[in-house]
């Protein structure tokens, strides 16, 4: 079971802050993972299509594609950071 | 080394006052303040909420603070962001960094903010008469933290 977040506009497109879920075994990395949410169709097709500027943290760390995921990780997805 | 998240504003001048009490090394502080701008070309930014990732904001900045300490010889620094909604002329933002000469704490202070920039998990959402956006980032943020690593190679 993993922890998944979405912050400013990924939070508002898919209408939910967080959920848990549990992993199927080929999901190992930011790009598999992104790659499995995508296929719930619709809006995740849409806000998580390669190309877009989508951006992710794993356990609270910057990740890329290929930042591993393991079981009980938080993985967060958001847009390019606009602070400051 | 102090980072704080606070919905609060901020007086630079009690900040830099803490900072530097008592401290009969430091010769230089160098400090930035960020504040809400209305550039939109179109319609006027009546508000603006920044939005955080809780967690992980506080230990990106702390990162970026100890990563200008590796990289400069500073005696201390502060960075305070603001969250939650804003308006134009308000300060967002306040870096402060203090050294023994002006050198180090100038080059610390302008890394801290472009690290910041791309770094830090905020994003900011316009509210104007015509409805609320997310703000989009800018390239030229990348381009100005890529420098920093170009300058360390």
């Amino acid at each position: 079971m993993i922890t998944l977040l979405y912050f400013a506009r990924l939070r508002e497109s898919f209408g939910l802050a967080s959920e848990q879920a549990e992993l199927p075994a080929d999901v190992t990395d930011v790009g598999s993972l992104t790659e499995w949410l995508r296929q719930r169709g619709s809006i995740w097709q849409e806000e998580l299509a390669p190309g877009k500027p989508v951006r992710a943290a794993v356990n609270q760390d910057m990740a890329d594609l290929d930042t591993p995921v393991r079981d009980k990780d938080e993985v967060a997805f958001f847009p390019p950071v606009t602070g400051g | 080394m102090t980072v704080h998240v606070q919905t609060e504003d901020f007086d630079i001048g009690a900040e830099i006052l803490k900072l530097r009490q008592g401290n009969t090394g430091i010769g230089a502080i160098a400090s930035f303040v960020g504040l809400v701008r209305d550039l939109n070309k179109d319609t006027a930014v009546t508000e603006m909420v920044l939005e955080h990732y809780p967690g992980m904001t506080e230990k990106a900045l702390i990162e970026i603070v100890e990563e200008a300490k590796r990289r400069w010889n500073l005696i201390n620094a502060l960075v305070i962001h603001r969250i939650g909604p804003l308006r134009p002329t308000d300060q967002i933002v306040l870096v402060v960094t203090s050294s023994a000469h002006r050198h180090e704490a100038f080059a610390a202070c302008e890394f801290i903010m472009d690290y910041l920039k791309t770094r830090a998990p905020f994003w900011k959402k316009e509210q104007t008469a015509e409805g609320a956006h997310w703000v989009d980032a800018r390239e030229s943020d990348e381009t100005a933290a890529q420098r920093w690593i170009a300058a360390s190679n």
